[in-house]
């Protein structure tokens, strides 16, 4: 089934400080609306306030790199973003992605053409993309993790495996 | 065939005879890490409605990233915390103050050779200079860890990067490994083991080692690995007699057994060969990692703060070479050093370096992350410039956006400081 979405596009190394501040670490934790407020903050102050539930983010190689907090993966799904999707991502940020039920898509070659406020549509049954009229092949999860995302996350995983 | 570390490691864990880098499988950590960060951890774990953790002798759990607590939020964080350890019975916990769960866990012997450590913290692998296996994860990942023991984990391909010769005088292993970041990018091991070896590795004292090795996660590295050899043995030993009085032998009897060495034939995805002769002194500027310059090409950029600390570069080795430079001479800029453990604070003032410190002007903080992640303890005001030794100079890093950061090893940190401006240590005892 084929999605549409607008995009906000991104270059390479884009890391956690500026996806999400340290400075909110210990002070901003689990509430939506506060982790929402200050997605992006010190690399798109206009992100926070413009994204609608549905957006994409397209960014370059390595995204998510730096430090841990999983923040930085909740804020984005505290806005209602539907994906984010790199030429490649950093190996925690791309953890914590799938452990919270973000979809993370490495697709190589989507950066170079990705404008922000362009249309993107999203094919997840077939695994591929449309952007700027170019359709690209994203790549599959490793199968051991795909059945994480599918019950919606980590500890969602956890819970159905206990019949919780 | 022969096998690297990580594969060695993983592949004992699994109970299996040998694994393949992109294998995925479950592993059970033997040392579970988390900080301040536990409070929400525990928030999580609370939604599995499981009363106990699995393994509670597994957690290790140190205060330091907002220590002392800067406001009634992050004090409630911390009670919170202290109440579950008592609760659950675990065992390693770490009381702020005491230092930085990375060095804290290593002076501790909470981790060492031939173990697993898995840390909702993206520095996990600095214990991998013990020739530990240590890698970050995620809060979520740590919740499940609490309660299963278990988590996926993928067997990752290996760098190896072989050392020869000997580092310059007043060069040190984070000018080492902000050339190897800067050469092979933010990225340049994203999701690899990063395995150190060649003659030039025990010409690194354990400073060094664990600077060079904590700073590979700024490569995008799952994990970094130096074998353990006499110098590694020695710095263990006498850490364990000094804080485990009582089983100390015991447990380096455990380390030796559990010790494992990579073959020298395995075969790697990717191999450096880096002469430690031709390493300088080197900067990395705002507001990458990877973004470095010689020292001499940023002299006379302007300095407000001077920060010495961190899980990277505020062992004692650090903070003799800061205080060598300072000894008799008044800073133009402001210095905070923050000994990265209660312990280094301790050596660093048997030693004498905290008076050398004191005297020139600097200020001295709690044992902890301090300013690091921008939370508290020397935030930066806007238009302001740091030099720092500690590991990232991202925009907004250190609590600021309108800051700069600029990374460098200690001495060049004390030597800006000295000068109110970047200056090469050589540069400026010349001048004296």
């Amino acid at each position: 089934m084929r999605s549409r979405h607008r995009v906000w596009a991104y270059g390479d190394h884009v890391n956690t400080d500026v996806i999400f501040p340290g400075k909110y670490t210990y002070s901003v934790q689990h509430d939506p609306a506060a982790l929402s407020r200050h997605a992006l903050e010190d690399l798109d102050p206009s992100f926070a306030s413009g994204v609608q539930p549905g957006d994409v983010i397209v960014a370059g190689r390595n995204w998510g790199n730096g430090s841990s907090r999983e923040q930085a993966v909740t804020c984005l799904l505290a806005c209602g973003l539907r994906a984010v999707i790199a030429e490649s991502f950093a190996r925690i940020y791309f953890r914590n992605a799938i452990n919270n039920g973000l979809l993370a898509l490495a697709c190589p070659g989507v950066a170079e053409l990705a404008q922000s406020g362009s249309e993107l549509s999203l094919d997840l049954d077939a695994g591929e993309l449309v952007l700027a009229g170019e359709t690209l092949h994203f790549t599959p999860l490793p199968p051991s993790v795909r059945h994480i995302v599918a019950a919606g996350g980590l500890i969602a995983s956890l819970k159905a495996a206990r019949g919780q | 065939m022969g096998a690297t570390f990580s594969e060695k490691v993983l592949a004992r864990n699994a109970g299996r005879a040998r694994v393949q880098p992109g294998e995925v499988f479950d592993i059970t950590p033997d040392v579970v890490l988390s900080h301040d960060n536990s409070a929400a951890i525990q928030r999580i774990f609370g939604q599995l409605t499981q009363a106990r953790v699995r393994f509670p002798e597994r957690l290790a759990i140190t205060l330091d990233h907002a220590v002392p607590p800067p406001t009634p939020q992050h004090a409630r964080n911390h009670a919170k915390i202290r109440r579950f350890v008592a609760e659950q019975g675990i065992p390693h916990f770490f009381e702020m103050g005491r230092g930085i769960c990375h060095q804290v866990h290593c002076e501790e012997g909470v981790v060492g050779p031939g173990m697993i450590l898995l840390g909702a913290d993206s520095h996990s692998p600095h214990c991998g200079w013990l020739g530990a296996f240590g890698a970050g994860v995620g809060r979520s990942e740590i919740a499940a860890l609490w309660a299963t023991g278990e988590l996926w984990l993928r067997v990752p391909e290996t760098l190896r990067i072989t050392l020869s010769g000997r580092l310059a005088p007043g060069v040190m292993s984070k000018d080492l490994a902000l050339q190897l970041i800067a050469r092979l990018g933010a990225d340049g091991a994203n999701y690899m083991a990063v395995e150190f070896d060649g003659p030039g590795v025990a010409t690194l004292s354990p400073d060094m080692r664990a600077a060079l090795v904590n700073m590979m996660a700024e490569m995008g590295a799952k994990n970094a690995f130096i074998a353990p050899d006499e110098v590694t043995w020695r710095w263990l030993e006498a850490q364990l007699r000094r804080n485990r009085e009582d089983d100390w032998q015991e447990r380096l009897a455990f380390f030796r057994d559990q010790a494992l060495l990579p073959d020298l034939n395995a075969p790697c995805a990717g191999q450096l060969d880096v002469a430690l002769d031709e390493i300088e002194a080197i900067v990395s500027c705002p507001h990458r990692v990877d973004n470095a310059q010689p020292v001499t090409a940023l002299a006379g950029t302007r300095v407000d703060l001077a920060f010495i600390g961190t899980c990277t570069n505020g062992r004692l080795e650090d903070l003799a070479a800061a205080a060598e430079i300072v000894r008799g001479r008044r800073l133009r800029a402001r210095l905070l050093v923050i000994p990265a453990s209660s312990q280094v604070l301790a050596d660093a003032l048997d030693a004498g370096h905290l008076a050398d410190l004191i005297e020139a002007g600097a200020s001295i903080g709690t044992p902890g992350c301090g300013p690091c992640m921008g939370v508290h303890a020397g935030v930066l005001a806007p238009g302001e410039v740091c030099i720092s030794s500690a590991n990232r100079n991202f925009r907004g890093r250190m609590g600021q956006r309108d800051a700069e950061i600029y990374l460098a090893n200690p001495a060049v940190v004390a030597a800006s400081a000295v000068a109110g401006e970047i200056v090469h240590p050589a540069n400026l005892l010349a001048e004296a």
